[in-house]
């Protein structure tokens, strides 16, 4: 037995106190070493490329390999670069018509499916939450099938050339208008429509005063997400898209098929901005304390 | 305007949900005009279920109910002349305490300016003046409650429903809320028509009380008849503290009965009836004196031991369990500081109280 050890507590030294930690408690995981390791990788792995594309986008080369000093160059040259901002165009035209007819949707079908029996409705739920679940791929196999099928017309004057592409991403984006805007439905009180229609409101009114503003919040996150899907989808698009209604994504694609160069970087750069933003102030106004009803009328 | 006519009749209504459940049996009583009206039972009674359908959110299965006069069969809750405090208050989370006020009187294009001016008016009126700017989020339970209360009385009906309205308040609050609703219901001189499954509450702030069990009306009388004379053995139970004795009929002389129940003897009560059958022998526990000696032929008494003291401050239930194992409660006022309930668990002694003080109970 050292001395060490036996000065008690008080006096065992500050070397002891230094290197003493507290035992990790069960569920104390971010001080774990092997957690850290992980949650680090993840992030690595999920991040490194972004981080990597958006550099490049001002790197001043021709090829994007190697550094070569900060430009704002091939934003410029994206910028007049006339294919890609038609593209540009195209997807913003399609994404905000998306948007508007999709949340109109979405919301009527997330309304029909709290507010009324009927018969079939749980199939049509099912139904109707298909296309969160059906993978990409065979969606857009369909749509192409469908609309050869239907004989959909080629050539119309711009924005109708877009129409089967709208078509498309309203399909797939509704549903989840519909399921954000049903998870706020849930925590409605049917008290509260009930008192309306006491006080004298009719059905409409209580829709409009009542019901609707309490849905907000999840009305413009639902409509968020139908823009940042519609804005970034590929792989629907591209079986839908004709030759004279190229989107950014298929535009951007097409372009690294004949070598990655910091223009497209510069490209997708924007389209990760824009999507981050829709997504952030999805998620603000799904966040807890505007659920629970403090948001502003 | 006399006061006493019917404001509301309920005229053999039934309603069922589905196949099996009953909420509401066959169902008639008239709500006069000006009172303050009770419907008090158990959960499951079907009490909230005929507060629902006066006011137009359930339809009766069978039956009719007529506001003043009118059948409502065909009426929406929309255009009934009732409005309605609900149990979780439904104030309007995303418009001020004002806005939630005039909402009613917005939605049936009543002027802007005056919309305001009655709104403040009824603000006043449930003592929440200057706070109509507030958001129901910064107000307390009661205060909500309080805008619940205006938002419905802002609209003059001629039938103010309430469900359930104190059970969400703390036990003061509570109190002080009955009588602030009894001031407020002479004040407007509307007729209440209140929910609660709170005897306390009902007793205390209506005129009338209708006792439900099982989707039926029990007894409808006002609070003094129906803690002295229940008529069956569910409201006796039902309101206030009562002990229950099993007895038969021996024999019937003009206006008394003669009951026999086994440890108590035989003695006569008021009541009338058949001169058989078995029955329920009822006697509030405030009417039971306790005795160290055999009390007097002319009470009827019982013998026991106190099993238990249960100190309440004004006054201290004494439980006597008796020679064959039925527990009595006596209600004992704590008179003076000094006097302590001068029994002790153990003690024997005798539980007495007066014939007539007895109720006969056959249903």
């Amino acid at each position: 037995m050292s001395a060490g050890q036996g000065a008690g507590p008080a006096g065992g030294g500050k070397w002891t106190v230094l290197r003493r930690r507290e035992a990790v408690g069960p569920l104390e995981y971010t001080r774990r070493w092997w957690m850290r390791l992980t949650v680090g990788a993840t992030f690595l792995m999920l991040y490194a490329p972004i981080i990597l594309l958006v550099v490049y986008s001002f790197n001043d080369s021709r090829r994007n390999i190697v550094w070569r000093g900060f430009t704002f160059k091939y934003y410029e040259k994206a910028w007049n670069n006339e294919s890609l901002i038609e593209a540009f165009v195209n997807s913003l035209a399609i994404a905000v018509v998306n948007t508007l007819v999709a949340t109109i949707l979405g919301v009527l079908v997330a309304i029909a499916l709290w507010r009324f029996r009927f018969p079939g409705k749980a199939a049509y739920e099912g139904f109707m939450m298909l296309p969160i679940v059906i993978p990409e791929i065979c969606m857009g196999v369909a749509m192409m099938a469908f609309f050869a099928r239907v004989g959909w017309p080629t050539g119309l004057p711009w924005p109708l050339t877009l129409s089967n592409i709208m078509i498309a991403h309203i399909a797939f984006s509704f549903p989840f208008v519909a399921v954000t805007v049903r998870g706020r439905l849930v925590g409605f009180n049917r008290e509260l429509e009930d008192a309306s229609k006491d006080l004298g409101a009719s059905e409409w009114q209580t829709m409009r005063y009542i019901v609707l503003p309490y849905l907000r919040p999840g009305i413009i996150a639902g409509a968020l997400i139908a823009f940042t899907l519609s804005l970034d989808d590929f792989v629907i698009t591209f079986f839908t898209a004709g030759p004279n209604s190229v989107t950014l994504p298929v535009k951007i694609f097409s372009m690294v098929r004949f070598s990655v160069t910091p223009e497209v970087n510069a490209a997708s750069t924007v389209l990760i901005v824009i999507t981050v933003i829709a997504t952030v102030l999805a998620m603000r106004f799904q966040s807890p304390s505007r659920r629970a009803g403090g948001e502003e009328g | 305007m006399a006061e006493g006519l019917p404001i509301i009749r309920i005229k053999e209504v039934t309603k069922r949900f589905g196949q099996t459940v009953t909420a509401v049996d066959d169902v008639s009583l008239d709500i006069r005009e000006g009172e303050f009206f009770a419907l008090l039972g158990p959960s499951g009674c079907g009490k909230t279920t005929l507060l629902r359908m006066i006011a137009g959110f359930e339809t009766p299965s069978e039956g009719q109910i007529l506001i003043d006069g009118q059948d409502m069969s065909k009426v929406p809750p929309n255009r009934r002349p009732i409005n309605m405090v609900f149990q979780s208050y439904a104030v309007f989370p995303h418009m001020t305490v004002a806005d939630n006020v005039g909402y009613g009187l917005k939605v049936t294009n009543v002027p802007k300016a005056e919309i305001r001016e009655r709104a403040e008016e009824a603000l006043e009126l449930v003592k929440l003046g200057g706070l109509g700017g507030r958001k129901p989020d910064q107000l307390s339970g009661g205060q909500r409650q309080r805008v619940a209360l205006a938002r419905a009385l802002v609209k003059r009906p001629k039938v103010l429903l309430l469900d359930e309205p104190l059970s969400a308040l703390d036990a003061k609050l509570r109190e002080a809320m009955q009588l602030e609703l009894v001031r407020l219901q002479h004040a407007v001189g509307i007729t209440f028509v209140i929910v609660t499954h709170d005897q306390n509450e009902a007793l205390s702030m209506a005129n009338r009380i209708a006792v439900m069990e099982h989707g039926k009306v029990r007894q409808l009388a006002p609070p003094s008849e129906l803690y002295e004379f229940p008529n069956c053995r569910f409201v006796a139970d039902f309101i206030g503290k009562m002990n229950l004795f099993e007895g038969r009929v021996a024999g019937v002389s003009g206006e008394e009965v003669l009951v026999e129940v086994q440890g108590l003897g035989r003695f006569s009560l008021p009541g009338e009836g058949e001169a058989s059958g078995e029955v329920g022998i009822a006697v509030r526990p405030e009417k039971v004196r306790l005795r160290r000696e055999k009390p007097d032929e002319d009470m009827v008494a019982v013998h026991g031991k106190v099993s238990e003291v249960a100190y309440y401050g004004g006054s201290s239930f004494v439980y006597v369990t008796d020679d064959t194992g039925r527990t009595i409660s006596v209600n004992q006022q704590n008179e003076a500081r000094t006097a302590e309930p001068g029994v002790t668990i153990g003690d024997e002694l005798w539980c007495a109280w007066k014939p007539r003080d007895s109720l006969l109970l056959r249903a």
